[in-house]
């Protein structure tokens, strides 16, 4: 048995604690150890993003990061990124709004991302949009909903109306 | 968990980085960004005995400019030198090279040290330091040492540093110095199949004007063409003191990839890279130029 690392990290606003070896991902340490499931793995080396999560302020593949990295880091999950009541935030309500989603694997990374992205960038071109997605993977959805859910909580975030979903968006 | 055990380290300060290493040489390795090293690691593509976490060293980290020379320290995220005023003033090549590199979240935690010492051949820096004559600062337990660009990249995956070595600095020569001068251009372009993918192929070109209006001095990497980044030097000696129309580019693009071989793989023909990479240095080199003559 390998040595176990102590961990403590600020997840979602609350401070927490763990061990782990020095192998285990952040992704496995927020899933096993801190029952934040609602991060998903999907390819587990980098390529599909479902597992994007915020440390300390800047969206990152959870699966290529080790736990131990983590150590002294600022975290948010998909858990934390809504308002506290439950409720869903406007990204999250633009994705249920445009149909930016099927079978929802792949929404936990795309929100995080999304969130990154229109905080860099809250006025996006639709390239930029494009652009900017083209580091999460979804099988379902053919990207229309997910990129018409980035416009219309790029709108509610900047304090303006919602805009209706477009026709094609819908399937 | 996927990789392999190994023991974890996270040093402080260079000078227990490098002791580690002087401590454990091929059983050893730095972890930089960690988003090439950690998939193959979770492959199981490679393992190690030990891993060296770079990331609490905070002197590997920054951007300085000092008498013509921009110095980019090994662990500056990609984020950083992406969004960098100074970087984009001083190296424009390396500032519009690197949003070329994987996706934004891979950027946020990319390192540019990490990516030249991980040495891929379709990466884009290696062939901007290429092209730039940009020079690697190497530290070991017994001292330091210099690196010219042109002796770096030795292989796939495989570079000049020795296991006990770290890559702790990369200087590039920056605009308006005596290499690139203020008649400058510099351009960037790849073929992928998504954006995000590793290229198929991808050219970067940087030329400098002398007060005639001719090149003074040219550029020209190239990547994904073969196993480590490649220069186009004939192509580069072809276009001294001349200056090229429009129409005597697509002969340079050709000459520039005259001698390579490219890899035929699933992805793409050797003979289609070496087509794509011809006509990629004959857009990269009209931008530059265009940008140079203002």
């Amino acid at each position: 048995m390998a040595a176990l690392h102590e961990i403590t990290a600020t997840v979602n606003g609350e401070r927490r604690r763990g061990h782990a070896e020095a192998r285990k991902t952040l992704a496995d340490f927020l899933r096993e150890d801190l029952a934040l499931t609602g991060t998903h793995l999907g390819c587990e080396h980098g390529v599909c993003g479902a597992c994007t999560v915020f440390v300390d302020g800047v969206a990152v593949r959870s699966c290529l990061m080790f736990a131990v990295q983590a150590d002294g880091a600022e975290i948010t999950t998909i858990e934390g990124i809504g308002p506290a009541d439950g409720t869903l935030g406007p990204v999250q309500q633009a994705f249920r709004d445009c149909h930016g989603l099927q079978c929802g694997f792949c929404t936990p990374g795309f929100i995080v991302s999304v969130h990154a992205f229109l905080a860099d960038n809250p006025q996006p071109s639709d390239a930029e949009i494009r652009e900017a997605l083209s580091g999460n993977l979804c099988r379902c959805t053919g990207y229309q909903g997910i990129i018409a859910a980035v416009k219309q909580a790029a709108v509610t975030l900047a304090g303006g109306e919602k805009v209706a979903a477009p026709a094609g968006a819908t399937h | 968990m996927k990789p392999a055990p190994f023991e974890y380290h996270a040093p402080t300060s260079v000078a227990d980085a490098v002791a580690l290493l002087a401590e454990h040489t091929d059983e050893a390795k730095p972890l930089a960004g960690g988003q090439s090293l950690v998939p193959m690691l979770a492959l199981r593509l490679t393992r190690f005995e030990h891993l060296i976490d770079l990331n609490r060293i905070g002197e590997l980290r920054g951007v300085t400019r000092e008498d013509g020379t921009l110095t980019v320290k090994a662990m500056t995220s990609q984020r950083e030198v992406e969004h960098s005023p100074e970087v984009a003033a001083a190296v424009p090549l390396l500032a519009r090279a690197t949003p070329y590199i994987g996706h934004f979240q891979i950027r946020n935690r990319g390192t540019v040290g990490g990516n030249l010492a991980h040495a891929d051949p379709a990466s884009e820096l290696p062939a901007v330091a290429l092209a730039l004559d940009a020079e690697f600062e190497v530290a070991s337990a017994s001292g330091s040492r210099r690196v010219p660009a042109s002796e770096f990249f030795i292989g796939t995956w495989t570079t000049a540093l020795e296991s006990e070595e770290l890559l702790t600095a990369i200087h590039f020569p920056a605009l308006g110095g005596a290499a690139w001068g203020d008649r400058s251009g510099f351009a960037v372009e790849e073929i992928a199949r998504r954006s995000g993918d590793f290229a198929l192929a991808g050219a970067v070109c940087a030329v400098a004007l002398d007060g005639s209006g001719n090149i003074a001095r040219a550029g020209i990497g190239l990547f994904g063409m073969g196993a480590t980044p490649e220069r186009a030097r004939a192509a580069e000696e072809s276009l001294v003191a001349r200056s090229p129309s429009a129409d005597d580019l697509a002969e340079i693009g050709r000459l520039a990839v005259e001698g390579l071989a490219p890899t035929d793989d699933i992805h793409a023909s050797a003979a289609y890279r070496r087509r794509v990479g011809a006509y990629l240095v004959q857009r990269v080199l009209g931008r530059a130029l265009e940008e140079a003559r203002g």
